[in-house]
């Protein structure tokens, strides 16, 4: 996915666009309104994400210049302020949803994800590995004409085998992207979850494979 | 003018000033009315004794043999007819007392005309008054000088004065009661006009600080003026406040965020064990600061709010949607879902937006965080009576041994929740909401697991 | 103790005694020990002695030092002697009022002042405890079927019809001599112009003058007087001793009313003592012993509201008027004019 990121503060700003990328996502970053318009009028993205204060004027500002303009870009605000009220007065002012300062990554996905499905003619976010056919915008997978829902996690465990296929993944570093660092989790925790990942990849040439005394990967048989 | 008196009010300052003025001018009637008295009283003695004088002047007859005198009975008995008096007398032939007291004083100037000349001297002890009157007589063919001098005590006269100054008194008494309980009354009437404005002031609820604008005689228009300046640097202030807690959630989340992300970067790129424990650390940190900061801002938030609350009609479900709506996606990170249940028709309540959903969202966020995955969290509003009681119920670990009372206090949490992130302060904000919002806030073990927290808040 | 009050006492008055002419002069012995209260009076001792009696019964520790003397003689000593009375009685209006003028009286108040009217007071230093109509006295046999005269016209016509009767039998005090008769005589003269004509009568009938009443009464009563005119009722009160022969004449026209007055001298040694028997005199006690066993006629108002013709002799400063000496000297003069024949 293509994101136009407009955030004044760099620090905070590179670090995003690095950790997107991480994740395969492209990143233009914009410092202030101006410049985000500059990015606007000669490109296209799958989602912006709004800082509210900005050097050279209000985030609501541009929301309300972007949805006059009938851009139909989604924007996700990223705030430092936490009151629902304030969320709703974004959502109101035409943001599609709001991001409190600081935030786990995954809740942005899932974000990300939620405002994506609700609009029509998204770009398709599809992938594929063996036989098996993943799209993480609408938490499925496709095997054949068989298409089986997944949960979250197993969502976001899939999401991150997907990401690269044979890689090994250690218990640990599964669960410190499953989970977030203030949920204490079990040992086995990990396996549950892979456990349920398997069962929705029945009949797949794909599978999770346990690696012993190592991890999991995703093969293909 | 200067008063040397510190007063502790004006209407004091006022009746004591009206009175001293009304006691200055019934003595000055008083004055005014014992002189005139005395004035008149000497006239109408001056007139009675001049008289006499002149009667008995009429009667002096001149002839071969000296002057003859007779003195009218009606003369002295007229003197005598106030019954208090001492009356003396002198008849002058040349420079020889001829009869009556021979050392009665003379008066100073010499005596011409026929009419009397009236003098006051002391005699025998008494003050008197006296009249003088010389005639010339002829004796032998020669004129004589004769001069008669009546003199009268004037104890009659005093006992005149004294009743006329005893009722100048009684009126000077009168106009002073009188002056007191005007100086009262006028009091009350410009003390009005303040205690008014206090008391429109006074009535006016805590969120209104508009600027004065009824009208008000124009000695208080300073007054009002400065307590408009007041209120506009009030509302400045408070406006501040509100911005100061804005830019200092900006100040505090924005690092955090970056500090955050890196973390996750460097958690993604790392294969070292030891590092990635650290970095685990790092985010529990961040996390917790995270939200330590935003329920220390939330917190002030509510204790500023319920100082300055702008309540409006609100409906409790809407309310609730919204925050379950904003929550959403964090609890599906966990697997969890949620399961609402409200009434058919509005809950209408009367309160501040801001409190309320700080309270909603708190219960809320716990609820999440102290779920395991995969369960439901149940948010249950019911309406009975005047009264809306919002649960919200959880499958996540309960409440441990602590009472639900104590886990509300400020920073307290519960004994079982070492692992997880979390200030203590979640609870205190609801407790503080509903206290603010006039209702009640409990929090209890749920059969079987997990906890129950009930927010009881009067309907509008 | 008390023996050597009384003499000392005694050797004061027997010292002031040379000063003016003492008539009688007793002490009314308290039945205890106590303080003497010396009064100084023209009234005879034997006619205030029930009064005193009351007094003493009422305060039975004071005694009672009683001097008589002339009204001219008492005005002197207090006057001229500052003698040293503590309450000083007389029938003297005149002279009283000029002690009292003269600042020689002292101002007493008290209950009993209070309650008298105010025509029996002046300014709290002189005070009327008796009221005495001044009467003509007549034989009634010398009229004979003729009716008596009922006021001085009457008197006149009568005096002009029958000179024979009256002629050398008429009294009257002479105002030279006698103190009452000159304030009855200048009463009159001030009353009314028929008093001149009368004067003039009487003086052509050979009248005898008097200086005392007693005498004039009993002239009357032996017959050697027919009529006496101006004579101070309070002396016949208890009846004539020649029975219906003598008539007791109020005149119709008007008949002074002669105010017995006492008065504290402001050269008193005891004004207080003084003062409590003067409050004595005007209580009801006094006025009950004054007019009962004194028959000296108590103060009452509605006396004289009952007696139209009763003219009470005004206490206040005209009485100064005839006392003056030039006055004095020429109404006498006046009087001799008239009265005496030429």
């Amino acid at each position: 996915m293509k994101f136009l990121l407009i955030e004044d503060n760099a620090d905070l700003a590179r670090s995003v666009a690095a950790r997107l990328s991480l994740d395969g996502h492209a990143v233009d970053l914009a410092g202030s309104l101006a410049a985000a318009e500059d990015h606007l009028a000669v490109a296209t993205y799958d989602l912006i994400l709004l800082d509210i204060m900005l050097p050279d004027g209000d985030g609501r500002d541009f929301l309300r210049t972007h949805r006059a303009a009938n851009r139909d870009t989604p924007v996700i605000v990223m705030t430092a302020r936490s009151e629902v009220s304030e969320r709703i007065a974004m959502l109101d002012t035409g943001a599609d949803d709001y991001l409190t300062k600081p935030f786990d990554f995954n809740e942005l996905g899932a974000r990300a994800r939620a405002v994506l499905r609700r609009r029509d003619g998204a770009a398709s976010t599809e992938r594929s590995f063996a036989d098996l056919v993943f799209d993480p915008l609408t938490a499925t997978v496709r095997l054949g004409d068989e298409t089986r829902e997944l949960r979250n996690r197993e969502l976001r465990l899939l999401e991150i085998f997907f990401s690269a296929p044979d890689r090994i993944y250690s218990k640990d570093q599964l669960c410190d992207r499953l989970f977030s660092a203030a949920e204490s989790v079990s040992d086995n925790a990990i396996e549950v979850y892979v456990g349920r990942l398997r069962r929705k990849l029945e009949g797949s040439q794909a599978r999770i494979e346990t690696v012993r005394g190592v991890g999991y990967r995703l093969t293909a048989q | 003018m200067k008063v040397p008196l510190r007063f502790k009010s004006i209407r004091q300052r006022l009746v004591v000033l009206l009175l001293l003025a009304a006691a200055l001018l019934s003595l000055l009637l008083f004055i005014s009315v014992r002189a005139i008295a005395s004035a008149s009283v000497q006239a109408s003695q001056d007139s009675i004794l001049g008289a006499a004088t002149i009667a008995i002047a009429e009667e002096l007859r001149g002839g071969e043999e000296g002057v003859a005198i007779e003195i009218p009975y009606a003369a002295f008995s007229m003197l005598g007819s106030s019954g208090e008096d001492r009356i003396f007398y002198r008849i002058l032939v040349g420079e020889d007392t001829v009869t009556g007291y021979g050392d009665l004083p003379m008066p100073v100037a010499e005596l011409t005309g026929l009419e009397p000349v009236f003098y006051s001297r002391d005699y025998q002890g008494d003050p008197i008054r006296l009249a003088a009157v010389g005639r010339s007589v002829l004796v032998e063919g020669t004129p004589r000088r004769v001069q008669v001098i009546v003199g009268q005590t004037r104890t009659g006269q005093e006992m005149i004065i004294s009743r006329m100054s005893n009722r100048a008194a009684a009126l000077g008494m009168g106009f002073f009661f009188l002056s007191a309980v005007l100086a009262l009354l006028t009091a009350q009437a410009v003390v009005g006009p303040v205690n008014s404005l206090a008391e429109a002031v006074g009535r006016r609820g805590p969120q209104d600080l508009r600027a004065v604008t009824r009208p008000v005689p124009e000695e208080l228009a300073p007054l009002v003026s400065a307590l408009n300046g007041l209120m506009a640097r009030l509302t400045a202030a408070l406006s501040r406040t509100e911005t100061f807690i804005a830019e200092a959630a900006h100040h505090i989340r924005t690092p955090l965020a970056t500090l955050r992300t890196h973390a996750e970067i460097a958690q993604r790129i790392s294969e070292e064990q030891e590092v990635l424990a650290r970095l685990r650390e790092i985010l529990r940190a961040a996390d917790d600061s995270s939200r330590s900061a935003g329920q220390l801002l939330d917190h002030a938030t509510v204790a500023y709010r319920t100082d300055q609350r702008a309540e409006e009609d609100l409906d409790l479900r809407a309310v609730m949607a919204d925050v379950m709506r904003a929550a959403e996606p964090t609890a599906e990170l966990k697997d969890l879902h949620f399961e609402l249940s409200v009434p058919d028709g509005p809950v209408p309540i009367h309160a501040d937006r801001l409190l309320l959903e700080s309270a909603v969202r708190n219960l809320v966020d716990n609820a999440i965080k102290y779920s395991d995955g995969d369960d439901a969290i149940e948010l249950r509003l019911t309406v009975d009576g005047g009264t809306a009681t919002l649960a919200i119920l959880d499958r996540g670990r309960g409440l441990g041994t602590m009472q639900g009372r104590d886990l509300t206090r400020r920073f307290a949490r519960g004994s079982n929740v070492s692992d997880v992130v979390g200030s203590g302060l979640g609870l205190t904000i609801v407790r503080e909401v509903a206290r603010a919002l006039s209702g009640s806030f409990r929090i209890e073990n749920r059969e079987g697991k997990g906890a129950c927290a009930i927010l009881s808040l009067p309907l509008a | 103790m008390r023996h050597l009050v009384i003499a000392i006492g005694l050797s004061l008055w027997a010292g002031l005694a040379a000063a003016f002419e003492i008539e009688e002069e007793r002490l009314f012995e308290a039945q205890s020990d106590g303080p003497v209260v010396s009064i100084l009076s023209t009234t005879d001792t034997v006619v205030f002695e029930p009064v005193i009696a009351a007094f003493q019964a009422r305060n039975p520790e004071v005694s009672v030092h009683y001097t008589v003397s002339s009204t001219r003689q008492v005005y002197q000593a207090i006057a001229e002697d500052a003698a040293r009375f503590d309450l000083v009685v007389s029938s003297a209006m005149d002279l009283q009022m000029k002690l009292a003028n003269d600042g020689l009286a002292r101002a007493h108040g008290s209950q009993e002042v209070e309650a008298l009217p105010d025509w029996a007071v002046w300014r709290e230093h002189l005070f009327a405890f008796s009221q005495e109509p001044v009467v003509l006295l007549l034989r009634r046999d010398a009229f004979g079927n003729r009716p008596l005269p009922q006021d001085r016209s009457g008197l006149i016509e009568i005096m002009r019809d029958r000179p024979a009767l009256f002629e050398g039998r008429i009294g009257t005090y002479d105002p030279a001599r006698s103190g009452a008769g000159y304030l009855f005589a200048t009463q009159d003269a001030r009353q009314s112009d028929s008093f001149w004509r009368l004067a003039e009568v009487m003086g052509s009938l050979s009248p005898r003058l008097y200086a005392s009443t007693g005498a004039m009464i009993r002239d009357l009563e032996s017959g050697d007087i027919v009529a006496a005119y101006n004579v101070l009722g309070s002396y016949v009160a208890g009846g004539l001793s020649i029975g219906d022969a003598g008539a007791v004449v109020e005149l119709r026209d008007f008949t002074h009313v002669l105010l017995r007055t006492a008065l504290v001298p402001a050269s008193a040694d005891q004004p207080e003592l003084g003062g409590r028997f003067l409050d004595f005199l005007l209580s009801e006690a006094g006025q009950t012993a004054l007019d009962r066993d004194a028959r000296l006629p108590r103060i009452d108002g509605r006396a004289l509201t009952t007696n139209p013709h009763q003219r009470p002799i005004r206490l206040d400063t005209g009485l100064l008027v005839f006392i003056d000496p030039l006055m004095r000297d020429r109404f006498l003069q006046e009087w001799a004019a008239a009265v005496t024949r030429p």
